[in-house]
């Protein structure tokens, strides 16, 4: 089947010279939950602007359904449904009248059971005579939410969705993504947390100052980012690593008083147990030891430096 | 050139009823204060100033009067409506939207228009009731109001997309718009002005404008109509040609 959604060679340069996307290529499969996990600054924001229609392209292409986003923008878009980042919402208006208005502005034939279906999947049917300035964060997030699916889009754009959400509307709307996707909609969520990436997708693009670094099924990806560090607190200083050990590819630091041990935490076998034998078989002793999940940062520096 | 119509017309609807939620600033005010003109300039004044041209003061100054209510309505109303997108940062779901700029512009300035056509109409009903009115060329009348509505708005567009805050919002209307309807023979005749100011008001476009509506109304006027039916279509001209050059540029719509 072909993507649904192809990119190919975007670039995006800013007025203010500032290049926020690198000639990035990537493919989106029908039916997918494809979630695009970056730091902030990435470009994550540019790139789905830029495939919604928001923002222009410098240089590249992008097809939505085969669709040429540019000379066939009406087609494109009329699949698209997004989610915006920021909390942009009319405030005057009833939450009804602006799932109304977008249902109408993407095109579509009024249906009143649909969208009355809509506001009861993100618990705002009580709302729905309510304006929108008298509700809560969450409840306005709804309402973005219940806004991009009005048209009925066939691609669900959600930009960082759970950024200062509660927990209930987290699980209403990871309950509400997986019901979407079995109907066949595909969903790209961009986000700046690894377990969020973890728990929704089935396939994870990484992002880092405006390039696509990796793309990967989620399980294959996620033994990647999965590193844990193992730190040894010596007993006596090391001079040197002894040969035994030579396998397990330890770092010396702190003047010899800390044997760090990097490792695979999701893989089968982490690898621990035979260190320790191993250490004790070479008379190394410890006081102590700790372990630590590396960071987004360092994982983006060594997907960088493995790429290299 | 319209495809999609369904978001032309919610976009209209939207704008309608924000008039409407907003009806006491977007109607009662205006008809307001044009009362207070008839009360002060017509009744007050008007009753010991001659009739201009054989015709009554009160009832003279009419098309002037819905002339300046007309452009500062048009120009508020279509600003205001594609400003506060902007503003809000709700634009992003008209430019995520599969509409076309045309689109964009027909829906936003046909509501404007419609709104100051309507407020006009109010105040052409108040008016009657202080004055004698007679309409010597209705279908003209119609023509100008809509005309002048339309030109209006669209230059309102522009100004809503040009504005960065809410200070240049303003500051057309108040700082053009309303001095030059003034200066405009809203009031007078500017053939009662000695000949240097005469010949200076006829660079005031607003004069064209005033003087035409108000032949529409008593069968004469300071220029000649074929005249300010041509200026009219000049300014309306200058404003699509604006719209147009925003479209091919994108400015300050899209990043
Ligand atoms: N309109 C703009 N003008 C100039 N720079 C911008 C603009 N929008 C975003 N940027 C810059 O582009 C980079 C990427 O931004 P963004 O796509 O919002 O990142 P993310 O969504 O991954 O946090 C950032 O450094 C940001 O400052
Ligand atoms: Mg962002």
């Amino acid at each position: 089947m072909p993507p649904i959604i192809s990119i190919s060679q975007l670039s995006k340069t800013y007025s203010s010279g500032f290049q926020a996307l690198k000639s990035v290529d990537l493919d989106i499969s029908q039916g997918e939950i494809f979630a695009l996990l970056g730091p902030n600054g990435a470009g994550k924001t540019t790139l789905i602007s830029i495939v919604c229609g928001i923002v222009n392209a410098t240089s590249g292409g992008v097809t939505v359904g085969g669709h040429d986003i540019r000379r066939d923008f009406r087609a494109a878009r009329e699949m698209i449904g997004l989610v915006p980042q920021e909390l942009t919402t009319d405030s005057f208006e009833s939450v009804w009248a602006t799932v109304s208005f977008s249902r109408g502005l993407f095109g579509r034939r009024r249906d009143d059971a649909f969208v009355e279906k809509t506001l009861k999947d993100l618990s705002l049917w009580d709302k729905r005579d309510a304006r929108i300035l008298t509700l809560s964060g969450g409840m306005k997030r709804r309402v973005l939410i219940a806004k991009a699916l009005a048209h009925e889009p066939r691609v669900l754009f959600l930009d960082e969705p759970t950024a200062g959400v509660d927990v209930e509307l987290r699980r209403d709307m990871w309950q509400l993504v997986r019901g979407l996707r079995e109907t066949g909609v595909t969903i790209i969520l961009t986000t700046h947390y690894i377990e969020e990436a973890e728990e929704m997708a089935d396939r994870i693009g990484v992002i880092s100052k405006g390039e696509i670094i990796v793309v990967e099924q989620k399980a294959e990806l996620m033994s990647k980012l999965g590193r844990k560090r193992l730190t040894l607190n010596l007993q006596e200083p090391l001079s040197e690593i002894p040969d035994s050990l030579e396998p397990y590819r330890l770092e010396l630091k702190s003047g010899g008083c800390e044997l760090v041990y990097t490792y695979d935490a999701q893989g089968q076998r982490t690898g621990i147990t035979r260190l320790l034998t191993d250490l004790s078989a070479a008379g190394v002793t410890f006081r102590d030891l700790q372990t630590e999940q590396s960071s987004l940062e360092e994982i983006f520096v060594g997907l960088v430096k493995d790429k290299r | 050139m319209i495809v999609n119509h369904r978001a032309v017309a919610s976009i209209y609807r939207f704008e309608m009823a924000r008039a409407w939620r907003t009806v006491m600033q977007s109607v009662i005010s205006p008809v307001l204060s044009t009362s207070l003109y008839f009360v002060v300039f017509g009744a007050a004044i008007g009753s010991r100033i001659q009739s201009i041209e054989g015709v009554q003061y009160g009832a003279y100054i009419v098309p002037g009067l819905i002339m300046l209510s007309l452009l500062t309505q048009s120009i508020a109303n279509a600003s205001f409506g594609i400003y506060f997108p902007r503003f809000a940062g709700t634009i992003y779901e008209l430019l995520s939207a599969p509409v076309s700029f045309v689109e964009v512009v027909v829906a936003y300035v046909g509501a404007a228009a419609t709104k100051s056509i309507i407020i006009g109409l109010i105040m052409l009903a108040t008016a009657a009731m202080f004055v004698d009115l007679e309409i010597r060329h209705p279908v003209w009348m119609v023509a100008f109001l809509l005309l002048t509505a339309v030109t209006f708005s669209l230059f309102g567009f522009i100004i809503g997309i040009w504005a960065d805050g809410f200070e240049k919002l303003q500051l057309v209307p108040l700082l053009i718009v309303t001095p030059l309807t003034f200066l405009g023979g809203a009031f007078y005749s500017i053939d009662m002005l000695p000949p240097f100011w005469r010949a200076v008001s006829l660079f005031n476009p607003v004069v064209y404008l005033v003087s035409g509506f108000r032949w529409s109304f008593f069968g004469q006027s300071d220029v000649s109509v074929g005249v300010s039916l041509a200026m009219t279509f000049l300014f309306l001209a200058l404003c699509l040609a604006g719209v147009w050059w925003i479209f091919k540029t994108g400015y300050r719509l899209k990043a």
